[in-house]
């Protein structure tokens, strides 16, 4: 056997490489804060806000948070709003953070009956109408914005088309819109879920699969996510070829804010107001928090008219409270929904799977 | 067996200590929290339901559709990936090291994005539909397609990594006694690459078999697997028992195939003569080896390089024209709460695969190295034991980590080591899956001629088995790292503070509305490939000294 040489600098030369990183890691560690609160010397706490992925706010807001009241806040994010709800219920009693934010009333009933949240009457609540305080008996919830799912239109492609834009759940099944309406996943998204809800709601728990077996005659097309469905299929937004999907009311007035410098007289895609789903996005504080002084000035913040000023061009949804001032850019683009399809938190608990297991068989398989 | 006799079980037991540790905290525990957690209610056991859950109409679909999909993924990645193992490991082609580096790109991409590139080639106004007419965003085969696009390299890189060190002599000995071309090729070479070819094709199997973006965005709602049925009853609808019973079944399906896998493999393996691999490739000769070249240059540019290209594409088109918008806003981002500035992505992304790779390196290599001896039994169920992870579902694990993690001093929920943790859970089974095929490889002899020399255990293991290893260590680095810089599993159900990498900050901003996001999305993605081609270019520079002195050292490693 001839010797082998042992010199080679390779596994140091990985180890010091590897090592490195780990210890920039480390010094880096800027986030470990479990809503321990850690005291920065300011004579105030830690917040931890545990959210979803959209949630978005001004720096310049949130450090106005922390001039007025001492706390840092810090932003845990886990997913979307449903897995966010779900590890909130499991880690009840020892969360992770002392506010939750961006609770839906489809999700609502399970954080409520899972008895995670600790009332709090948030200032400024008075300044919201009453029809968005679902838990308006024990304040355990406080509601922050509401935002509607709603069908948008492609207007080149019906201009072009000459054909009016629909603007009603009776248009979406008449054969002049044939294959043109692309839906999201009804039991893996929520903008999917919102409209087959807005569907019960509109034509009740005796008529609504009848609905969609008309609109499925009708050739609707279904896909699994938002992103697919309006990046992917929808003609409005560039590489699809369906001029109808099912989005939001403040999609319009987002994709002409971030789709580029212009300013056109109208937004390229419009709102069929009469398919609307509201949404309402509520706040609590966490039972168990470990800094519920600091959670409940959170709270209060985010009935702030500077937070829900900031909210329209942050996250696209509608301030709940009254008074406050809403962008230009925001009303100019966007669609003023008079009269949205609601539906009552413990209704949707009831009947949310069993609908979409019924969805299931009637529209994908 | 004397070899090493009690001490040698003592230190094999002693190198296990570390792997089982990780193994038993990191995934054993939380998987085991969360199933008590649905399986146990009002504390007693739900046996009952387990039964509902199995009988219920429609799991059946489930199950045979998650099964055949896997299998018949694997089946074309091997078919598609085998040709090219050869042509990295055998043949010498300008610019060879680079696409080495590049189709492994495919593994790193979240699937969100390789799902538009998808679509834009195969889906409804896609560049086949414009041309021919063919649209296959339909069927089944967009997902085996895009299967076999995340996971070419996984065999190219595993069968290939062996592949290269096999000594051709002794294929050229045995055309010499007069074998033809390709019998030589199956009596010789092929028992030898088997083990190799088994650990790619189960690695594959395990990856397409609890597949998820793919099989949500291109097989579209009616397409059903486990991982998908799991996902919804945990992240979704909070059903526990049910989402704990298919979690049972889905790490019982996975502990049968890894123990049908240990029975195939524990006869296939065997010494090899393990050479330097510089010297085995050549130019091409000959209508076959043009032929093999062509065809896997022409697989690599269709199936890996032209939905690379659409990204791009997609990246750089700017109201109709083409220009660097997109990758300036990107540089314009400020630091906020929602959108991170892509340097930041990039540092964030580099830390954590630099981290889970050097966890995976120490677990698995420890693992790996105490499993070189194939005596005890036990140690063959350990082995089926670190690749579990692969087959088990990313939600189950996320939350698994949230309720088992989260009393101090492990109240590890919120800290940015989980991620790393996580990652390193997905690279350990590929480290060892590539180790271990080399290190058994090793003659036995050699190390019992160190041991006769009066060398340690460690002595012997440091001169014997390591210089012929490096290079699998090399390719086992490369994945754990590849694996970390994709990973969009686990990480994304711990809700943690914000420091978002690559593949986060691609997601977040596909999932807003507006031409600039989408945009920026594409571009964001453009840079996690180049990140990810410019790492392993450098991981793979780093040749062993030995090697990087040419074609002559050839003999320098064979007895």
């Amino acid at each position: 056997m001839k010797r082998t040489p042992i010199s080679s600098p390779l596994l140091p030369g990985l180890a010091l490489v590897l090592g490195a990183g780990l210890l920039t890691a480390c010094g880096d560690d800027g986030g470990d804060g479990n809503g321990s609160g850690n005291d920065e010397g300011s004579g105030g706490d830690t917040v931890t806000v545990v959210t979803h992925d959209s949630f978005l706010v001004s720096d310049d807001v949130l450090a106005r948070f922390t001039e007025e009241t001492g706390h840092t806040v810090e932003i845990l994010r886990g997913g979307d709003a449903g897995v966010m709800v779900n590890q909130a219920v499991l880690s009840a009693g020892n969360p992770q953070a002392d506010v939750i934010f961006g609770l839906d009333n489809t999700l609502l009933s399970r954080a409520l009956d899972a008895g995670i949240l600790t009332p709090h009457t948030a200032d400024g609540l008075d300044a919201v109408p009453e029809e968005y305080q679902l838990d308006a008996d024990e304040h355990r919830v406080t509601p922050v914005d509401t935002g509607d799912i709603c069908v948008n239109y492609d207007r080149a492609w019906f201009a072009d088309a000459g054909l009016a834009p629909p603007e009603t759940f009776e248009d979406l099944a008449d054969p002049a819109y044939r294959d043109l309406l692309v839906v999201q996943n009804a039991a893996t998204s929520s903008p999917g879920l919102g409209f087959l809800l807005g569907t019960v709601a509109a034509f009740g728990e005796d008529g609504w699969a009848d609905y969609w077996e008309r609109l499925a005659d009708n050739g609707v097309e279904v896909v699994d996510g938002w992103e697919q469905a309006y990046n992917e299929r929808f003609s409005g937004a560039g590489n699809g070829d369906r001029p109808l999907v099912v989005s939001y009311a403040s999609s319009p007035p987002a994709g002409v804010v971030y789709g580029g410098d212009e300013r056109p007289d109208e937004a390229p895609t419009g709102v069929a107001t009469g398919t609307c789903f509201r949404q309402v996005e509520f706040a609590g504080l966490l039972d168990g928090a470990a800094n519920p002084e600091g959670g409940r000035a959170f709270l209060d913040f985010l009935l702030t008219r500077d937070f829900q000023e900031d909210m329209p061009l942050q996250m696209f949804v509608n301030p709940v409270v009254e008074g406050a001032e809403v962008p230009e850019e925001f009303t100019r683009y966007g669609a003023t929904v008079e009269d949205p399809l609601t539906m009552a938190p413990d209704d949707i608990t009831a009947g949310r799977e069993r609908w979409i297991e019924e969805w299931t068989s009637l529209v994908v398989r | 067996m004397r070899r090493g006799g009690r001490r040698g079980v003592a230190v094999r037991l002693a190198l296990l200590a570390v792997p089982l540790a990780f193994f038993a905290l990191f995934f054993a525990y939380p998987v085991a929290a969360i199933t008590g957690r649905g399986l146990r209610a009002d504390g007693a056991w739900q046996l009952s339901r387990a039964l509902d859950v199995l009988t219920a109409p429609g799991i059946g679909d489930v199950l045979w559709f998650t099964l055949w999909q896997a299998a018949a993924s694997t089946a074309l990645t091997l078919a598609l990936g085998l040709p090219g193992a050869y042509v990295f490991a055998r043949l010498d082609f300008p610019g060879k090291r680079l696409l080495h580096a590049v189709v492994t790109v495919p593994f790193v991409l979240p699937t969100v994005v390789t799902g538009a590139a998808f679509l834009a080639l195969l889906g409804r106004g896609g560049l086949l539909d414009e041309r021919w007419g063919i649209r296959l965003d339909d069927g089944v085969w967009a997902i085996l397609l895009a299967h076999a696009f995340f996971n070419y390299a996984v065999v190219v890189r595993t069968v290939g990594g062996l592949w290269a060190q096999l000594d051709p002599r002794q294929e050229e000995a045995a055309r010499v006694l007069g074998a033809g071309r390709f019998a030589a090729w199956r009596r010789v070479t092929l028992p030898a690459l088997a083990p190799s070819v088994a650990a790619a094709g189960l690695l594959v199997f395990l990856f397409t078999f609890t597949s998820f973006g793919v099989i949500q965005i291109l097989g579209g709602p009616r397409y059903a697997t486990l991982e998908v049925e799991i996902y919804r009853r945990t992240a979704q609808l909070l059903d526990l028992p049910t989402a704990a019973v298919l979690t049972l079944l889905q790490l019982a399906l996975v502990a049968a195939l890894l123990g049908a896998h240990a029975l195939i493999t524990r006869r296939a393996e065997s010494a090899l003569a393990l050479t330097d691999p510089a010297g085995n490739a050549a130019r091409p000769r000959g209508g076959a080896q043009w032929a093999l070249l062509g065809g896997t240059l022409a697989v690599i540019a269709l199936l890996l390089l032209l939905p690379l290209a659409v990204l791009v594409e997609r990246s750089l088109s700017v109201d109709g024209g083409y220009g660097l918008a997109h990758y300036r806003a990107l540089a314009g981002t400020e630091s906020g709460t929602f959108v991170v500035a892509p340097w930041e992505a990039i540092g964030t992304s580099l830390r954590y695969a630099a981290v889970a790779t050097a966890i995976a390196l120490a677990v698995g290599g420890l693992a790996a190295a105490a499993l070189t001896r194939r005596a005890a039994r036990f140690t063959r169920g350990f082995d089926a034991l670190l690749m579990l992870p692969l087959g088990t579902s990313a939600v189950t694990v996320g939350f698994g980590f949230l309720i088992a993690l989260d009393e101090p001093p492990l109240d590890l929920r919120s800290s940015w080591i989980l991620v790393p943790l996580a990652q390193a859970l997905v690279g350990v089974p590929f480290v060892v899956r590539v180790l271990l095929p080399v290190l058994r490889a090793v003659d036995e002899r050699l190390r019992e001629a160190a041991a006769v020399l009066g060398a340690s255990p460690l002595r012997a293991w440091r001169e014997v088995d390591l210089p012929l290893v490096r290079r699998a260590l090399l390719v086992a680095a490369g994945f754990a790292f590849a694996v970390s810089l994709g990973e969009f599993g686990a990480t994304v159900f711990i809700a943690r503070a914000d420091a978002p990498t690559l593949p986060v900050a691609v997601a977040r901003l596909l999932g807003r509305a507006g031409e600039l996001n989408y945009g920026q999305a594409m571009a964001l993605s453009t840079v996690l490939m180049l990140v990810c081609a410019l790492t392993l270019l450098a991981l793979e520079s780093l040749r062993p000294a030995a090697w990087r002195g040419g074609r002559g050292g050839r003999g320098e490693w064979v007895v």
